[in-house]
This record gives C-alpha cells, sequence and structure tokens, in this order.
C-alpha cells in the first residue's frame, strides 16, 4: 500500500512550502514597515517597563509601580485559579447531573436531560454575562447582604468567605500536612514485607487534615461594620460570575461524558456484578464507575482544555485574567500588538500543552488494558 | 404491557373497562418509574418540592405576571418580566441597525436560505447533492448582493449597520460555508505522504485548536491591519469572519478527519484497482463514505460555531448579544437585564437546540441504515 509520492506531487509541495514563504515573508515586511514608520522596535524588553496601572483582584500583590512581567504573572495566576476552581466544580456537576441521567428515577433523569440540553444548546458568553449583569449586580448592597450557610455573606459586592487564620508556629506543621498529602498516592503503592500498604496511606490524608486543623488559631469570618463588610476573603463577582458560568456551562458537557461512559461499560460486567449478588449501588461504585472513569479520560482531558480557552471569556466581565490585562490593558498602554499577542498566544499553548501532556500521561497509567 | 396481559390468561384485568384499565397502567408506570423503591420515592418527592418551587415562580415571572404592551418602562407595574422592552427592541434584535425601509432584503435572504437549505438537508430529495451545491454556490452570491446591495434598486448598506440575529445568521453561514472545504483540504493535508505538507498542516489544525477563539478575533481585529501595506484596510465584519473561518477550519479537518479514518483501506484499494486516479478514488469513493459519518460531526461543529458568533461581541460587533447589551445601557430602559439576557438566551436556544435535534434524527437514520447492511 506504501507508495512513493509521485514526482509531481514532491514539485507541488515545494511550490506550496515556496508560495507560504513568500507569504509570510511579504506580511513580516509589511509589519516591519508599520512598524518602522511607528519608530517601535521589536522586542520583549517593554515587559520590564513600570505597568502604571492597577489589577483589581490579585493573588500576589500588585502595584501600579510593579513591572508589565509582574502583571503578567498576576493574570496567569488569576487564570489558573479562575480554570482550577472551574474545572472542580464543573466535574462535580457533571457527575451528578451525569448519574442524574442514568437513574432509574423518570422524574430525576429528565431534569437531568433538561439541564443539559438548556445549559449546552446557550451560548457560554450570554451565560457569563447573564450571572455578571442580571444576577449579581442586581443583589442587595452590603447593609442587606445575604447571609449564607457557613458564615458566608453575598452582596452586590461579591461573596465573602470566611478564612481560617493560621498561628505563627503552625508553617511546619502546614508545610508536613501538604507533604503528606502530596506522598499518600505514592505510599499505597509500596508493598512492605510483602504486604501492601493501601490502608496506612489512607490515614495520610487524615492525618494531614488534622495537622492543618490543628494550626488554626481563629476563623476570621466577615462581618457586618457600618457600611462595609470587614474580615474573610472578598470573592469578587467577576469571578463568581466567570466561575458559575464556565462550571455550570462544563458541567453540562461532562455530564454527557458521564451518561455515555457509564453507558459504554459492557452489559456483561453489570450481568457479573449482579450474579454475584451486589446490590446496584455497590455494582455502580464497585464495578461500573472504576471502569467508566478511565473512559472518561481522554474527552475530559479536552474538556478541561476547552474551560482553560474559555477562561478567555472573563475580558466580557472585566475580570482580570491574561486577555483582559493583556490583550487589553497592556496592548493599550504599551502599543506592542505584535509582542503582546505572542505573549499570550505562547502562555495559551504552554499551558493546554502542559495540561494535555499530564492528563495524556495519566490516561497512559489508568488506560484499559483491553486485550481485543 | 399489553403483550404481557394477552399472554397471561388469567389477567386480572381481562373484564375491567378502558378508563379503569387506562389508570391502572398509569399507576404501573408510577410505581415503576418513580417509586420503584424507599430510596427513590424519596428522590421523587424531593424533586416534584424543589419543581414545585422553581416552576410556578419562572412561571409568573415570564408569563402571569409579564407585561407585554406598552410603549415605555412605566407600563411594566407588576413583579414579573417587562417585555414590552423586548417587543419594542425586536426589530434592533433582528436586524441591528439596517435601515427599516430595507429590512425586507433581510427577510429574502433568510426566506431564500430556509428555501435552499430544506431540500438540501431533507432525506429523499431529488438531486440532494445539486441542492448542497446550489446551498453554497448561488445562495451566498444572490444574499450578498441583496445584503450588500449596490446595484441599481438595491442601495449600498454599510456592513457597520448589520447587526442583530441577522448578523449571527450571515456570520454562522458565511464561516460554515468557507471552513467545510479548508478543513477537508487540511484533513487530506494532515494524512497526506508529503512531509513538509504534512507537517504545516498538522501545525495550523493544532495551533488554532491550542488558543481561545477570542485571541483569533482579537488579532483579525487589532493586529491583522499591521500586516497589511499601509493604509490598506479590511471591513471589520470580513475580518472577523475570516479569523472564524481559519479557526473553524482547524475543528472542521479534525471532524473530517475522522471521517476519513472510518472508511475501509480496501474501499481505496478496490478503487485503485479499477484503475481510478487518485483525485476519483477520493471525490467518488472515499469522501462520499466519509461524509456519511461526519455529518453529525459536522452538525456539532456548527452549533458550536453558532454559539461562539456571539464572541463578535467582545470585538466590537453588534450581534444580538452585542444589540442586547446596548439597549439595556439604554437610561429609559435600565434595569432590565434579566428580560433582555433571557430572550437572547431563549433564541439561540431554539436555533441551537433544533440544530441539534436534526443532528441526532441524522445519527439515528445512519445507526439504522448501517444495521440493515449484512
Amino acid at each position: 500500500m506504501i507508495r512513493r509520492p509521485s514526482r509531481r506531487a514532491r514539485i507541488g509541495q515545494w511550490v506550496f512550502l515556496l508560495a507560504m514563504l513568500a507569504g509570510a515573508w511579504y506580511l513580516a515586511s509589511n509589519a516591519a514597515d508599520n512598524l518602522a514608520r511607528r519608530h517601535i522596535a521589536f522586542g520583549f524588553g517593554y515587559l520590564a517597563n513600570t505597568a502604571n496601572f492597577d489589577i483589581p483582584f490579585s493573588l500576589i500583590d500588585f502595584g501600579p509601580d510593579d513591572s508589565y512581567a509582574r502583571a503578567l504573572l498576576v493574570c496567569v495566576l488569576n487564570t489558573l485559579l479562575v480554570s482550577a476552581m472551574s474545572v472542580v466544580a464543573a466535574t462535580l456537576i457533571g457527575l451528578l447531573v451525569g448519574l442524574m441521567r442514568l437513574s432509574s428515577n423518570w422524574l430525576i433523569r429528565n431534569i437531568g436531560l433538561a439541564y443539559i440540553e438548556l445549559v449546552r444548546n446557550t451560548p457560554i458568553l450570554v451565560q457569563i454575562i447573564f450571572w455578571y449583569v442580571a444576577v449579581l449586580h442586581n443583589l442587595p448592597g452590603p447593609r442587606q447582604s445575604l447571609h449564607l450557610p457557613l458564615g458566608v455573606l453575598l452582596n452586590v459586592r461579591g461573596f465573602y468567605l470566611p478564612v481560617p487564620v493560621m498561628a505563627p508556629w503552625s508553617r511546619a506543621a502546614s508545610l508536613l500536612a501538604l507533604l503528606l498529602v502530596v506522598a499518600s498516592p505514592f505510599v499505597a503503592r509500596l508493598t512492605a514485607n510483602g504486604k501492601s500498604l493501601g490502608k496506612l496511606a489512607l490515614a495520610m490524608p487524615v492525618l494531614a487534615a488534622l495537622l492543618f486543623a490543628v494550626g488554626i488559631d481563629h476563623v476570621d469570618a466577615p462581618s457586618l461594620t457600618g457600611f462595609n463588610v470587614t474580615g474573610g476573603v472578598q470573592l469578587p463577582p467577576e469571578l463568581a460570575a466567570l466561575w458559575a458560568g464556565l462550571s455550570i456551562y462544563s458541567g453540562a458537557f461532562i455530564a454527557e461524558i458521564v451518561r455515555s461512559s457509564v453507558q459504554a461499560v459492557s452489559q456483561g460486567q453489570r450481568e457479573a456484578a449482579r450474579s454475584m449478588g451486589l446490590k446496584p449501588s455497590l455494582m455502580l461504585f464497585l464495578v461500573v464507575l472504576p471502569q467508566a472513569l478511565r473512559m472518561m479520560v481522554p474527552p475530559l482531558t479536552s474538556q478541561y482544555l476547552n474551560v482553560i480557552k474559555s477562561s478567555s471569556l472573563g475580558a466580557a466581565v472585566a475580570y482580570p485574567e491574561i486577555f483582559q490585562i493583556f490583550a487589553g490593558t497592556v496592548l493599550n498602554k504599551s502599543g506592542r500588538e505584535i509582542e503582546t499577542f505572542a505573549i499570550v498566544m505562547a502562555i495559551f499553548l504552554s499551558i493546554n500543552l502542559a495540561v494535555s501532556a499530564a492528563m495524556n500521561a495519566y490516561n497512559r497509567r489508568v488506560m484499559l488494558m483491553t486485550a481485543r | 404491557m399489553s403483550e404481557a396481559g394477552s399472554i397471561n390468561p388469567a389477567a386480572p384485568d381481562a373484564g375491567v373497562t378502558a378508563p379503569a384499565r387506562s389508570f391502572e397502567r398509569w399507576m404501573g408506570w408510577l410505581r415503576r418509574n418513580l417509586f420503584d423503591s424507599p430510596a427513590n420515592s424519596f428522590l421523587t418527592l424531593a424533586a416534584a418540592v424543589f419543581l414545585a418551587l422553581v416552576l410556578p415562580a419562572v412561571w409568573n415571572w415570564a408569563v402571569t405576571q409579564a407585561d407585554l404592551w406598552g410603549d415605555s418602562k412605566s407600563a411594566c407595574g407588576g413583579q414579573g418580566a417587562c417585555w414590552v422592552f423586548v417587543r419594542l427592541r425586536l426589530p434592533v434584535f433582528i436586524f441591528g441597525q439596517y435601515p427599516p425601509s430595507e429590512q425586507w432584503r433581510v427577510v429574502v435572504a433568510v426566506s431564500l436560505l430556509i428555501g435552499f437549505a430544506v431540500p438540501a438537508l431533507r432525506d429523499g430529495t431529488a438531486h440532494r447533492g445539486l441542492w448542497v451545491a446550489l446551498l453554497l454556490t448561488l445562495f451566498p452570491l444572490v444574499a450578498g448582493v441583496l445584503l450588500v446591495g449596490g446595484v441599481p434598486g438595491l442601495p449600498f448598506i454599510d456592513t457597520t449597520l448589520w447587526g442583530g440575529l441577522t448578523l449571527d445568521v450571515v456570520i454562522a453561514f458565511v464561516t460554515m460555508a468557507g471552513s467545510l472545504p479548508l478543513g477537508v483540504l487540511l484533513a487530506y493535508g494532515r494524512r497526506s505522504r508529503l512531509a513538509g505538507i504534512r507537517t504545516v498542516s498538522i501545525a495550523f489544525i493544532e495551533l488554532w485548536r491550542g488558543v481561545p477563539l477570542l485571541t483569533v478575533l482579537f488579532m483579525a481585529a487589532v493586529l491583522l491591519p499591521l500586516f497589511l501595506p499601509n493604509g490598506a484596510t479590511v471591513d471589520r465584519l470580513v475580518r472577523a469572519m475570516g479569523a472564524l473561518v481559519l479557526f473553524n477550519a482547524a475543528y472542521m479537518a479534525e471532524v473530517v478527519r475522522g471521517g476519513l479514518q472510518g472508511v475501509d483501506a480496501e474501499q481505496e484499494e478496490a478503487a485503485q484497482s479499477l484503475g481510478l486516479a487518485w483525485w476519483q478514488t477520493q471525490t467518488l469513493v472515499v469522501l462520499p463514505q466519509a461524509m456519511r459519518i461526519i455529518v453529525p460531526g459536522i452538525i456539532n461543529t456548527a452549533v458550536d460555531l453558532f454559539k461562539d458568533t456571539t464572541l463578535v461581541t467582545i470585538v466590537g460587533l453588534s450581534d444580538l448579544l452585542g444589540a442586547v447589551n446596548q439597549s439595556l445601557k439604554d437610561p429609559a430602559w435600565l434595569g432590565l437585564a434579566p428580560e433582555g439576557y433571557a430572550f437572547a438566551a431563549v433564541v439561540f436556544f431554539v436555533c441551537c437546540f433544533a440544530m441539534s435535534a436534526y443532528g441526532r434524527s441524522f445519527e439515528r437514520r445512519l445507526a439504522r441504515g448501517q444495521g440493515r447492511q449484512p
């Protein structure tokens, strides 16, 4: 079947490549002309310049005196924050709704279906703006804050969450707790004297949680003082709207992934489980889900990548992520179109590559080894 | 149910009247589907309580307590939705700033689209391929002349005046028509034996698939003028559509590639052994079979694309979402965001749901067709 490409095809290929090169050369020379006319030299040195603008929400300290490079770090962290929050929430929503779709209960099944159809067939941008403008902006002011469970306050300025304040001496304990959590999956696979350490590994996260809890000095709960809310951590409405939009939208797609993967687990597996006398719930958790989870990994990966890419829609609600800050503010202030877009695209591409590499490595480990 | 009853000679409902039997059937259905275990009964009741709380509230807001008639916000006194806003702004939501005296042109163009699309999409149309070809060649020509104008009898309408749902439909159609052929080319490029072509295709596809659409649209809006000769300009709408075509073609290429891989290699070998040239093999044997497999994928891409047309709002074009955004800034209609966005959501939902329903029915027919084969 393998034939060598004909001579004509190879000549065609070279003509095509040369034409592409010529096109690229033409565009680049135009750009060079235009930049020369504006007396701008191409280069990334401007990243060291002072930003002269503030970012309303940042995980690390940022002020107008900091450089563009630090602004880049701030907004990359913001993008990663909202992406991580949305991936977790969307997975939980997707798992719940996907299982609802599989329920034997007619009402539950169809509520799940209605959710999926309603959410999947509406643009995500409409949803994000709806949450931001129509819901979060119509909330009462701080004085009339809504009191949610667990001491959470909700008003027009966003969510206010209570945060634990750690005692100064607990640094080491928290570090140890983190170490325990990270190490537990590795310990689970170790064996000592031929016995698996799996059960011991299960105790490690519990121990970590205890270590962490001991270190809490007090809980800083948000409270009303005068006309404002003090204490706690503020989740700005921009972040909340983007989070809600991304999680609810992607949750519907993940629900479909969950449903189709569970239905793809072969019928023989279920029959075998039933013939061994497993209850339906045990069958679901011990036989069906572990196999379905493996099938879910590749489609979930592309869904997670979609979440990360869609986080750029934060620009529509002015959430300070990469796109809003770099393709917006920095571009306007520095006038460096080419460099700025190169940075934005490079960051999205590398986040995407990193996530898909990690998920692919995970997939290779858990993939079903069917001897088909 | 009825088969079971007829098999069992001592069926309990043998002599019962019809209404009673249908009542029994109802009860049986309820028992099986909603109350077959204590846990399920609890879930049913919880779901029923949830629906009883949510649905009447939505219904009251959207229908019973809503106001539709009137000509200003003061006509909306109730607790419900103020549809007066949507009703009065409907022309803007649908046609944008297209001059009212010329809006019939949009209506004619959309009717033509339906006129061409229905025979092309329906099963059992005679010369279906011809209709598809007309939809992709003759229709864009006629509709383009109608919408742009500039010929005797049809005054020129600048694309800056286009907007509303019309703009979403125009962008979606042009992007689909442009990205499908480009996607087929890219899919072949990716499968090519020529290393140069293959590398370029893979780089193109993976680059577009790795970045957000918003970046691509912004690049077309901000970066493209920098790469053109000094003074040359391209229409803003054309730039956005070009960006969407390139972006969408990368996704389309992956759909088409899946279809090409789904055609058995034997088909290609058989065609070659019959003496068909590569070109004939592909157009007469491989592509027609691949197309059948990829139509559901194409429709999914089209639904995604139609939803993504809302993103042009961010680069300053005023599609349906943009028209709603702008109308909400009108001081006479402040605070009506729920109504405006609910309307936009419903319009998009109806369009996208119809498209996905067509895709699903196509898939079902396809599955049945394949099941019939030996």
